[in-house]
């Protein structure tokens, strides 16, 4: 759609702006101030540079925790997309069963996140939750959450794919409706089997929808604080100590504020860097899906 | 797929998604001596108590109260002030549009814990900490740019003969947008305000860190909870179950918006 020239169009900006100047510049910049100065006392900084960057850049524990990161993200994706788009394959398509669904897969999306981490945290507990005793009495391993890394990590994967598979499957479900039906007969005539369907017209079909869900998944895990926060707290040890965990850490447990503000200032300039690629393929997908 | 292995596929799923729910159902209906006496299926002496505890201690139940308004407030800001600059993304091209649009969406993908100690400090300075507005404020973060986002993809889908024939016919643009705009896309005002309602009601990093006593909400008092000795629970598994109810109503509303919001707004 041709878009009429107005540079006055920027009023309509003006409230946005200034909403978004109190809630994103003003805290940006003071984060720049923090990571540039070493609060001595209260009213008596330093001016030091680069030099918490420098720090944080040389810290194991942060190397440690990009690593976890971008593990748990790549773990998340490999297994949500897959099932994600299973699910949206099963779901019916007309009658009541569709409203069924739909309401059912978005509830784990409107519950709070610490609640979603209490959930979990009463369903694995060994001695209370009906998995961990499931697992440690019925099947006799000895399978406990708060003490072994692996377990942590086994439940917070259980947790994150309970949690989010039905944002993939709902997005997926959304572009398959969207598929035409002309294009089903005409794979029908030419006999082929829904296998060949699936490959040929349902997938290339969803390529947009699922490209978004791609992204907002991997950006989302990217972020994640709440849920394990509330069931390992980051441990045991540091197993589960992801980026906004340690940052948070840093940031009102020592309240070491200058690594802390260079930390965030790292840590969002992977966001942008992410965020940017994400605008970018966003912007070719549309314009794929108009010619 | 055949439709044995389709229906097949769908239980075991929504089997998966239910049990975590249903068990902590079963905890909110059970005393804490018999949650850590006995492991049973489920409730054989159900009782009411721990819900009764919540609705009639305050500490529990002004959790809620507190989430709702600034729930609620978020929504409103987010929707009022995206509405406008939606309108001007979907309509004009104008000097440094895309890069604005870029902007915005950086926000929304912040990680909070980011803003974390700045707007403790901003909020300290100003005298709004521990009031609801600071964390409607702070929810703005991310709502504001997302309901531009998902704004605009609705408008995008209204043909722009339908502004210009409003304006040779010499409705003023605040008229216009009121009486005629507003009215079309209210589909998407709903779908747009749904999300809103949902990320600002699920987030806990800011809600627990800007209040401290007079606008705690249920996140923060749950986790607060969690973190004290002799935990009860039953008492937490019941604030649990009633942190899903409004989130399970709000879905009940736009279900039938939901597969179309999802695919249009692109979230």
């Amino acid at each position: 759609m041709n878009k009429w020239e107005n540079n006055k169009a920027w009023f309509f900006l003006i409230p946005v702006l200034i909403f978004v100047c109190f809630s994103a510049i003003i805290p940006l910049m003071t984060v720049v101030n923090y990571s540039v100065q070493d609060i001595l006392a209260p009213g008596k900084t330093v001016f030091v540079g680069t030099e918490w960057y420098r720090i944080m850049l040389r810290d194991p524990r942060l190397h440690e925790a990009l690593w976890r990161q971008f593990l748990f993200s790549g773990l998340v994706l490999l297994i949500e997309m897959p099932l994600g788009v299973l699910i949206a394959l099963a779901m019916p398509k007309k009658g009541w069963g569709v409203s069924f669904c739909l309401v059912t897969l978005a509830l784990p999306l409107l519950i709070p996140w610490n609640t979603i981490g209490t959930i979990w945290m009463i369903f694995v507990r060994p001695d209370i939750g009906l998995f961990g005793a499931a697992i440690n009495e019925w099947l006799g391993i000895a399978f406990d959450h708060t003490r072994k890394p692996l377990d942590a990590w086994i439940t917070l994967m259980f947790m994150e794919v309970w949690h989010w598979t039905p944002l993939v499957a709902l997005l997926a479900y959304a572009g398959l409706r969207a598929i035409p039906e002309v294009y089903y007969q005409a794979a029908k005539i030419d006999g082929a089997s829904s296998w060949a369907t699936f490959l040929y017209i349902q997938l290339p079909k969803m390529r947009g929808v699922l490209t978004i869900a791609l992204l907002l998944r991997f950006m989302d895990s990217f972020l994640i604080y709440a849920e394990p926060f509330v069931l390992t707290g980051g441990g045991p040890g540091n197993a589960t100590t992801f980026l906004s965990i340690y940052l948070v850490k840093l940031a009102t447990g020592q309240f070491d504020v200058g690594p802390a503000g260079a930390f965030s200032l790292i840590y969002f300039l992977i966001i942008l860097v992410l965020c940017f690629i994400f605008y970018q393929v966003l912007q070719n997908v549309g314009k794929g899906a108009k010619t | 797929m055949k439709s044995k292995s389709r229906i097949f596929v769908l239980i075991i799923f929504f089997v998966f998604l239910f049990l975590p729910i249903y068990w902590m159902i079963n905890m909110s209906l059970r005393t804490n001596a018999d949650i850590l006496h006995t492991l049973a299926l489920y409730p054989t002496d159900p009782t009411f108590a721990n819900y009764i505890k919540i609705f009639t201690d305050s500490d529990w139940y002004s959790g809620y109260i507190n989430a709702i308004i600034y729930v609620t407030i978020n929504t409103l800001i987010s929707l009022t002030v995206a509405l406008p600059a939606a309108y001007a993304f979907s309509r004009y091209r104008f000097m440094g549009d895309t890069q604005v649009f870029f902007w915005l969406l950086t926000n929304r993908m912040a990680p909070a814990a980011v803003f974390l100690l700045p707007f403790f400090q901003l909020y300290t300075t100003v005298g709004l900490l521990d009031t609801h507005i600071a964390v409607a404020l702070a929810h703005c973060l991310f709502n504001v740019p997302l309901a531009v986002w998902i704004l605009e993809g609705f408008m995008s889908g209204i043909p722009r003969e339908i502004d210009e024939t409003a304006f040779i016919d010499g409705c003023t643009m605040p008229r216009f947008f009121i009486t005629i705009f507003i009215p079309l896309i209210r589909a998407g005002i709903g779908v747009t305000a749904f999300f809103c309602f949902m990320f600002s009601w699920v987030e806990l990093l800011f809600a627990r860190t800007l209040t401290i006593t007079n606008a705690k909400p249920i996140s923060a008092v749950m986790t607060r909870t969690i973190s004290a000795t002799g935990l009860d629970w039953g008492l937490l598994a019941a604030a649990g179950v009633l942190t899903i109810v409004p989130g399970a109503l709000v879905i009940w509303f736009v279900r039938n918006y939901m597969a179309k919001g999802f695919a249009l707004g692109r979230v």
